[in-house]
């Protein structure tokens, strides 16, 4: 559905050229879920402007919908959805109007246009409203306004930039229910900007971290959070038996680092374990066996931030770029 | 780098027939503005009545009856008008856009299959529409006040501004993109322009009574073609004017929509 060859951007800003983009290959398949992951600034979106022909690359290929995106661009269009991080709907116009002005956009007959825009007003949950002007709707129901209309023309590859920023939960759940129900019945392929870990990690089969403007993992979550991060370990023990599990936790950890600190005659040690869950039984068991018993034990399984954390040496929400 | 050869390239990839065709529903679109609340158009059929019973007597009386080449002060003021209508109109088109450039709203219209002529064309002639109903209505409402009307000149008058229209509204249309998330930049260029050209090409006031340096400065401008070629036609006649006109609208044309074309595309980059 996509495929890319070293897409590269670069903007010229007061004189200085800045490296948005650097040379980044993309592949993906009919049907996959697919988020890019990153800091602010981190190239994400320049990326998925260049995916959806709204900036020209400076260099190297892009392949989407079957159709090159620097030859035919319009070809490209009409063949994807875009929901931009920004409201689409006109601020005089009305709901109804709009969707339906989308659909003869994309080439629907006015017959088409206008059962599909009902559908669509009622799955959103905006049948009340169709004939409100868009000013006068809330953020949530303007987001759902997006959505129906990047969905007016049922395309078979979705791009949305950035879909729940500034989102209540409510609504973000909301918004996650009406692009998972879209996907189960048309199989559409979605690719999608995020800086929110969760997001990306439970929404997502596949999730691609970028960091400036180079993609540095691409997997599954799961596999990136076992692969790269591991669990986070905390067992307490007695401080007069701490000696003799040290060297056993600094061998569980593979290499990794060991904190330790003490407070009111316990040593807390806190490690990376990989496949921690397995794991961890076995390790309490050798404990024991040590002379150590542990009085207390917390797992945690890894989130993406400390994938990224790991990745890169920096906090993804702290983290943005430049 | 965007050559004028890349430029006409993208003026013809998407064909005329496609042009037309996304055109219209761009015109569509925009329409159901002024549609769904038809009270703004009321008011604007009313400003050039107020502006014509307000102005015209005044006109006569101050410049005196030879000025206007023998004609009575309606048949020559009347096209003047209707020509500074299309002007603030088409002019304005730029500053409808800025308020979808601030929303997400262009940017999903850009994402959006139409060819880029389109959009710029679309938007023009739905400034250019209501001078239609204004134009005719003025004509009909002076036509008690000694108003000679001829209805196909009039007619074919309206679409010589429809052509002018649409080179100034993409014209208009380059501007606020270029004075993007700075609008009062394009308030001041508009304005800034608009007066001295109008001015300059006899639409208030003949030019003829003015000093020969303004004669000379409104040879170079555009509308004043354009003002002589309303003249002549809503006088009954076609003429040497008139394919001046018609002329100077079609240059105003290709030169606003290959400036705005590669405004859009420089964009891109």
């Amino acid at each position: 559905m996509i495929h890319t060859d070293k897409l590269t951007k670069t903007f010229v800003v007061k004189k200085e050229t800045v490296e948005a983009v650097k040379g980044v290959d993309i592949d993906v398949a009919p049907g996959e879920l697919v988020a890019f992951l990153g800091p602010n600034g981190a190239g994400k979106s320049t990326t998925l402007r260049m995916l959806t022909t709204l900036l020209r690359p400076t260099s190297g290929t892009a392949t989407v919908a079957g159709v090159d995106v620097a030859a035919d661009p319009a070809g490209v269009r009409a063949r994807i959805g875009y929901i931009g991080q920004g409201n689409g709907g006109g601020h005089s116009f009305r709901v109804i109007d709009e969707l339906v002005m989308q659909g003869r956009f994309y080439g629907m007959n006015s017959t088409d246009a206008a059962a599909r825009a009902q559908e669509l007003l009622k799955s959103l949950d905006l049948a009340d409203l169709a004939k409100r002007t868009v000013i006068k709707l809330s953020g949530g129901q303007r987001r759902r306004m997006d959505v129906a209309l990047g969905l007016m023309h049922s395309p078979r590859l979705l791009f949305l930039d950035e879909p729940s920023t500034g989102m209540d939960p409510q609504n973000r759940a909301n918004l996650w229910e009406h692009i998972m129900r879209m996907r189960a019945e048309h199989g559409t392929t979605i690719v999608l900007t995020t800086h929110y870990m969760d997001e990306a990690d439970s929404m997502s089969e596949r999730v691609i971290v970028i960091d400036h403007g180079q993609i540095i993992a691409d997997d599954t979550a799961a596999r990136l959070k076992s692969n790269l991060a591991g669990d986070l370990l905390a067992v307490e023990v007695a401080a007069d038996s701490a000696s003799g599990v040290r060297g056993l936790l600094g061998r569980a950890a593979a290499g990794g680092e060991v904190n330790e600190n003490s407070y009111d005659g316990v040593v807390r040690f806190r490690l990376r374990l990989t496949e921690g869950a397995r794991l961890a039984p076995a390790l309490l068991q050798q404990m024991n066996d040590a002379g150590a018993p542990a009085q207390s034990l917390e797992l945690k399984p890894p989130t993406l931030d400390d994938v990224f954390l790991e990745l890169t040496g920096r906090n993804l929400r702290e983290g943005a770029a430049r | 780098m965007m050559s004028v050869q890349t430029t006409l390239d993208v003026l013809k990839k998407p064909g005329l027939g496609q042009v037309l065709h996304d055109t219209r529903f761009v015109f569509w679109r925009e329409m159901l503005l002024p549609l769904r609340d038809p009270f703004s158009l009321v008011f604007s059929l009313l400003q050039p009545l107020v502006f014509l019973g307000l102005f015209g007597p005044l006109l006569g009386a101050a410049v005196g009856a030879p000025a206007f080449g023998g004609q009575s002060t309606l048949q020559w003021f009347l096209p003047g008008v209707v020509v500074m209508i299309a002007l603030f109109g088409t002019s304005m088109t730029g500053s409808n856009l800025q308020y979808e450039l601030m929303t997400g709203s262009y940017e999903r219209i850009l994402a959006t299959p139409l060819s880029r002529s389109s959009l710029m064309i679309g938007r023009a002639l739905k400034e250019w529409a209501p001078l239609v109903v204004q134009g005719l209505l003025i004509a009909l409402v002076c036509i008690p006040f000694g108003f000679v009307f001829y209805p196909l000149h009039v007619l074919f008058g309206l679409v010589i501004l429809g052509i002018f229209g649409i080179g100034l509204g993409a014209l208009s249309y380059a501007l606020a993109l270029v004075s993007q998330s700075k609008e009062w930049i394009f308030w001041g260029v508009q304005q800034t322009l608009l007066f001295p050209l109008m001015i300059l090409s006899g639409i208030m006031l003949p030019i003829e009574a003015g000093p020969d340096w303004m004669k000379t400065a409104s040879l170079f401008n555009p509308l004043t073609y354009l003002v002589n070629a309303e003249r002549e036609l809503f006088a009954g006649s076609v003429g040497t004017d008139t394919l001046l006109g018609l002329l100077a609208a079609s240059v105003t044309t290709a030169v606003g929509l290959v400036i705005g074309i590669r405004t859009i595309n420089r964009n891109l980059n």
